[in-house]
């Protein structure tokens, strides 16, 4: 009697404990079931149109095709190709320079007038509207009007300095060789400094200010608040900031399309440009798709350089959190 | 105020306003010539404003079925944010509520995609709306639009889902309320704040998008304003005020948007990328 007892009283947990694992395991089942539904038109439309004609891509390059009649498999001939094409070559080292010196510029002018609008000054939020205006907007209407601004013969600078007897100034910024990167590099500064003042601002918002005042008590002065407080706080708004500068410009096309279409000569030809060109205008599918796989690559591996070599970690807990 | 302070302060208010200059005189400049009539934009001075305002440029643009690449436009943006929003809430609450194997897996796919840029997809993207017989329908470019967008959108979804307190679907399923009840009546209504920016954000995106009708269509009545506003300077290059015009009429819908709800607006730009 006693001995049945025990084994009931054996036996009834551990069947309970048969019984919920089960339960669990169904409804832990059931649940990834409805997950896989509730997933799957996102994600069917983001395999179908987005990383599928990503890895296509790298597909592509291995082909010899014109986008019409049926593709030849060409093996690696279209990468030996390109790296043998100065052409390709001069577009990729133009790229390269867009990229150091758009971040050049951008970076102290959008953290100057990002701590600048952070600040306390009077007038900040008018001051403020006026900066953010480029933001409105596209890069083919801020082509657009920056075409107009620099046209040679009837544009706003050209006219300007002529009537301001700075002769010297009023050149042919758009058309020639020798300016027209320089001059691209400052349109897309110009757009894109407004984007990275707003990060930089509410990066500066961020900071306790009693970091501020503990300084302030021990007698720092301006350079040395910003040199041990604001910048090691500012250091996750740089790096954002930083990939996206680089894989931005890594990635120009629009602009520089209605600006300059790559020229004058390929004075302006990146690797966006390029890659358009190739595939769209001379019909070569493989080819262009070459210098396609070259732009992710390079924007995969700037993004993983950059994360790394800062030890910012936000990727691995955004993982982790799930 | 010491005299050192006073220095530093006329440096920073002279760089201040110097940097107001850059960032606001070309768009006064596309204003000023907007309002200009040909005639004057040759003769007059450019950096001046123009003695009268000259309408004529916008009522030209607008009968040159400027309304129908606004409707392209408009309808592009809008079903795809209707997608965005719809779709990236189901995954970001399948993420967030039914933990798993299948949703972390996703996640993590989503999350590699945050890194591909567009212009590396957009030769087979290419292919596949041609052979999807989608060239040239509004769908070539809503669809890829969606995909693009999805990735960041979910991103920005889980991370404000996350902090919705688990008590608040306790205290509903008490009432019996199911897995997909709790989607509709508790999350989507919760996280209106995240939804405001991933629709500002993506709206913003789309509706400057350049290179999608660039590549995906080819007849004129599909165009969107971006590509209309290019074709526009093709025909009309010597009738400036005109273009210019056309450029502003393109960027109204954030023009307004701007001046209504200005912080709204530039917080929905930078959502994602600022923590």
């Amino acid at each position: 009697m006693q001995k049945q007892q025990t084994n009931q009283e054996l036996a009834t947990p551990v069947a309970a404990r048969y019984a919920r694992t089960s339960a669990s395991v169904q409804s832990q089942r059931r649940n990834q079931w409805l997950a896989l539904m509730l997933l799957s038109p996102a994600l069917i439309l983001f395999i179908m149109f987005g990383i599928g004609p990503m890895l296509g891509a790298a597909y592509l390059s291995v082909l010899k095709w014109n986008g019409l009649g049926s593709p030849v498999f060409v093996g690696l001939s279209n990468w030996i190709a390109y790296f043998h094409d100065t052409e390709a070559l001069k577009s990729l080292w133009l790229t390269i320079e867009v990229m150091i010196f758009s971040w050049l510029i951008q970076t102290p002018i959008s953290m100057m007038v990002g701590l600048y609008l952070a600040g306390r000054q009077r007038h900040r939020s008018w001051i403020g509207t006026g900066y953010f205006l480029p933001l409105l907007l596209s890069s083919v209407a801020i082509g657009l009007l920056w075409s107009y601004i620099l046209n040679p013969n009837f544009g706003l600078v050209d006219t300007l300095m002529t009537n301001l007897h700075l002769k010297f100034l009023a050149l042919d910024w758009l058309g020639s060789p020798r300016l027209a990167l320089w001059s691209l590099v400052a349109i897309v500064s110009w757009q894109y400094i407004p984007f990275h003042s707003l990060l930089y601002q509410a990066g500066r918002r961020q900071v306790s200010e009693s970091l501020y005042e503990a300084a302030c008590l021990d007698g720092a002065n301006g350079w040395q608040e910003f040199w041990f407080i604001t910048l090691p706080q500012l250091k996750y708004t740089v790096v954002t900031s930083t990939v996206l500068m680089l894989t931005g410009s890594l990635t120009y096309f629009d602009l520089i399309y209605i600006l300059t279409n790559g020229g004058p000569g390929d004075a302006t030809n990146v690797l966006a440009l390029n890659m358009y060109e190739t595939a769209f205008n001379k019909q070569l599918m493989g080819y262009g798709s070459v210098m396609a796989v070259v732009i992710a690559v390079f924007g995969i591996l700037l993004s993983v350089v950059m994360i790394r070599l800062t030890g910012f970690k936000n990727m691995e807990s955004q993982a982790e959190g799930v | 105020m010491g005299p050192s302070q006073m220095l530093r302060k006329f440096i920073v208010t002279v760089l201040a306003v110097f940097w107001l200059i850059v960032a606001l005189y070309p768009i006064l400049y596309l204003l000023f010539e907007s309002f200009r009539s040909q005639e004057t934009y040759l003769t007059g001075l450019p950096w001046l404003p123009p003695k009268h305002l000259y309408f004529g440029n916008y009522q030209s643009v607008l009968s040159q079925g400027f309304g129908i690449y606004f409707l392209n436009s408009t309808i592009v943006a809008l079903v795809s944010l209707v997608m965005i929003i719809i779709f990236g809430m189901m995954a970001s609450y399948a993420i967030v509520r039914l933990k798993g194997w299948v949703s972390s897996k996703v996640f993590m796919l989503f999350l590699a995609g945050l890194a591909i840029p567009i212009q590396a997809a957009i030769i087979p993207l290419y292919l596949l709306i041609f052979r999807l017989g989608l060239y040239d329908t509004l769908w070539a470019m809503i669809l890829p639009s969606v995909a693009f967008a999805l990735p960041l959108s979910i991103l920005i979804l889980v991370n404000f889902l996350r902090d919705i307190p688990k008590e608040l679907y306790e205290a509903m399923m008490m009432e019996g309320i199911g897995t997909l009840g709790l989607l509709w009546r508790l999350a989507f209504p919760l996280s209106k704040p995240a939804l405001t920016a991933v629709g500002i954000f993506n709206f913003v995106q789309i509706w400057n998008n350049f290179l999608f009708p660039l590549v995906l269509t080819n007849n004129p009545n599909l165009q969107t304003l971006p590509l209309a506003l290019q074709h526009f300077q093709g025909q009309y290059t010597m009738n400036v005020p005109a273009i210019m015009a056309a450029v502003t009429l393109s960027a109204i819908p954030l023009i307004i948007a701007y001046i209504f709800g200005r912080r709204q607006l530039l917080a929905g730009m930078t959502a994602g990328f600022s923590k």
